[in-house]
């Protein structure tokens, strides 16, 4: 069966956050009621990889993309670090210029028609995933003064359950605007920040063409595998 | 070993729209049951729309059953045709609409049930975390045995029922903050 102990203190990002204005205006005043964890809750998609190509897994559409090359791998798994094969990765960021790919977006910056900004991918038998795609330029947060968000990119992943499903960011290593991210500082633990940090792999990069970061995600549960061992059917 | 969870952060305002989104669950209509229009807006404190939130939906398919490993029931048969699962972004107006078959109830612990419901989640820039609720149907007799339903103060219960607004469609609206706030449920 499937457990979902309470998150380690501080490991979470807080609900509300002085730092970050918008918290004020939206996220919910009062405290999270306790419920129980049903059918309803352990239960949730789960996606086949049929009508995910291989292609989407590329943001680069080929290499011709301006901006630093960057390879993004790593594992997904549970809070055993059992491996979770069979899950949905997907990944959105803005290009070298700090320029997304959206309407809202309304900066001043260019758009690069060889850069997609958005690619998925199911993990393999081993939980892994791996996305080529640029490094992200920083962009200004509009209103806030000075606050420019560091590069980062935007994942979202969906375990087996309702309960384990999560979005986050990846972070660079190094990058001095990480320590006054208002995003970033929202999470309590210092240990929880470090882990949203991608390790520098030259490894996981291509040879001569593609740096490597290294970026594992851990889901929510435990034991929570229900398939034999692959994962969804293929 | 034991591995702390990643930590969660907020959506942003660029949730890419070349990521696929699907709102309508029936399978352009094949899936079993009666069809549905789960509908509403997502505001903020001031009761402004919320817009470019990241709303999702998982639900039962009429028969009570789940379209997972972990749901073995035989009676509460697969449809083919229904998964379950829902997602898209609320417009200029904060509003979002999906199309989907009317859940049926689903088991509890022993023989305990559990009153038809859509569990909803919603991402936003400005929520660090998700925000994870049910919405519920009115009218329905099983909602006064609802387990999870009970976890929730009395006078906020109705805020998690539905309100309907003619054949087959109804209303839930999200209140993020402020009057009439939404009661979430703890991840
Ligand atoms: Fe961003």
């Amino acid at each position: 069966m499937v457990e979902y102990a309470p998150y380690p203190d501080g490991s979470q990002p807080t609900v509300q956050s002085e730092r970050y204005f918008r918290t004020s205006q939206l996220a919910p005043s009062r405290p999270f009621i306790e419920a129980p964890v049903t059918l309803s809750e352990i239960t949730g998609p789960l996606f086949s990889r049929e009508g995910v190509v291989p292609e989407e897994a590329d943001l680069t559409t080929g290499g011709r993309a301006l901006g630093q090359l960057m390879v993004l791998a790593g594992q997904v798994l549970d809070e055993d670090a059992r491996p979770l094969p069979g899950l949905l990765v997907e990944a959105w960021q803005a290009n070298a210029s700090g320029k997304y790919r959206h309407p809202v977006d309304g900066r001043d910056a260019p758009l690069d028609p060889n850069f997609t900004g958005a690619g998925r991918m199911v993990t393999d038998s081993e939980g892994r995933y791996r996305f080529v795609t640029i490094k992200p330029g920083a962009y200004p947060v509009p209103n806030t003064g000075n606050w420019w968000r560091p590069p980062h990119i935007h994942l979202s992943i969906y375990g087996y359950a309702f309960m384990s499903r999560m979005i986050t960011q990846m972070y660079f290593p190094g990058d001095p605007l990480n320590e006054i991210d208002s995003i970033l500082m929202s999470v309590p633990d210092a240990e929880a920040r470090n882990r949203l940090v991608a390790r520098d792999e030259a490894a996981l990069g291509i040879h001569e063409h593609a740096l490597g970061y290294g970026f594992d995600i851990v889901l929510r549960g435990r034991n929570q595998t229900p398939m034999e061992n692959e994962g969804p059917a293929a | 070993m034991t591995l702390a969870p990643t930590a969660s952060q907020t959506l942003g305002p660029f949730f890419n729209y070349a990521l696929p989104l699907n709102a309508d669950l029936t399978g352009g209509g094949k899936a079993q049951g009666c069809r549905i229009v789960l509908r509403g807006r997502v505001t903020d404190v001031d009761a402004a729309p919320v817009r470019d939130a990241l709303v999702e939906i998982w639900q039962a398919n009429a028969a009570g059953g789940y379209d997972h490993p972990l749901d073995r029931d035989e009676v509460r048969a697969r449809d083919p045709h229904f998964i379950g699962f829902g997602r898209t972004l609320t417009d200029a107006e904060g509003a979002f609409s999906f199309t989907t078959v009317m859940p049926g109830p689903v088991p509890f612990e022993g023989n305990c049930w559990q009153a038809p419901h859509i569990s909803v989640a919603v991402f936003a820039a400005g929520l660090l975390r998700r925000v994870r609720t049910r919405a519920y149907f009115p009218g329905e007799a099983m909602n006064e045995d609802d387990p999870v339903l009970a976890a929730v103060p009395k006078e906020r219960r109705e805020l998690l029922v539905a309100a309907a607004e003619g054949e087959g469609s109804y209303r839930f609206d999200i209140r993020l903050r402020g009057d009439n706030e939404t009661p979430f449920f703890g991840d």
